[in-house]
């Protein structure tokens, strides 16, 4: 699964883009967002407060309890600040 | 028609391509949003306005974006059947206090139809593309935070169920 990262949420992973393999478990966006938590301090720091990180599944927004299903790219970011 | 696009553009000769002088057309709404020069919300007492920014920097998430604005301007077209053309062009990268970060134009045979697209459609972009914008002052950067405003202007939007 390929993981991309914008703004805040990149600065603090400290990369824009990896590839991941959850394992089964990791279910949902929240659980992947939990999960990816634990990767490092800076993973940490960025999924400190999961409900300022909004989510798209393949290109579309995502809430926290959808499902990743079959999703190849997920997205994290904050919530947006364009116009 | 949607462009995201680094490159300035320049808004008069955009509305001016934009326009449709056949006679088809009666009416065409605009929205120019350029960088400001100082941070700060809406209504906020001058004098507590923060430090000036030297270059604001809009980061997106390309392919969604594209998406995104797509998406809006089809929800423009089935809300409006009256619209003629919908146009916006959105920037990123780097640019200057004063510079043109967004254009949105709406045309329609009588102004009510390209008025509201035109609202919708910014209040909608604010809320939906995918864009970040990072200010940089003389104390350094700062991500721009989400305004509670912002989603109020977009949620007028925002139909009945029943509708």
């Amino acid at each position: 699964m390929r993981v991309l990262y914008f703004a805040w949420v990149r600065d603090r992973v400290g990369t824009g883009e990896e590839t991941v393999e959850p394992p089964q478990d990791v279910a949902t966006v929240a659980d992947l967002m939990a999960w990816l938590a634990g990767r490092g301090p800076g993973h940490a720091a960025a999924f400190a407060d999961p409900g300022r990180v909004r989510c798209a599944l393949d290109q579309d927004y995502a809430t926290a309890d959808a499902p990743l299903g079959t999703a190849r790219e997920v997205a994290f970011f904050p919530p947006v600040t364009g116009g | 028609m949607i462009r995201v696009q680094a490159e300035p553009f320049d808004p008069g000769a955009e509305i001016a391509a934009f326009t449709d002088t056949s006679g088809r057309v009666g009416a065409v709404a605009t929205f120019l949003g350029l960088v400001r020069d100082h941070q700060g919300a809406p209504g906020e007492d001058p004098a507590r306005v923060q430090a000036r920014i030297q270059t604001m920097t809009l980061e997106h998430y390309p392919g969604m974006t594209e998406r995104q604005l797509r998406t809006l301007e089809d929800e423009a077209r089935a809300r409006w059947p009256a619209l003629a053309d919908v146009l916006v062009i959105h920037r990123h990268g780097r640019m200057a206090p004063g510079e043109p970060i967004v254009l949105v134009c709406a045309a329609s045979a009588h102004r009510a139809a390209a008025l509201d697209a035109c609202a919708f459609l910014i209040d909608w972009l604010k809320t939906r593309a995918p864009f970040w914008k990072r200010e940089d002052t003389a104390e350094g950067g700062r991500w721009v935070e989400a305004r509670d405003s912002d989603d109020a202007a977009a949620a007028r939007w925002t139909r009945p169920e029943s509708d």
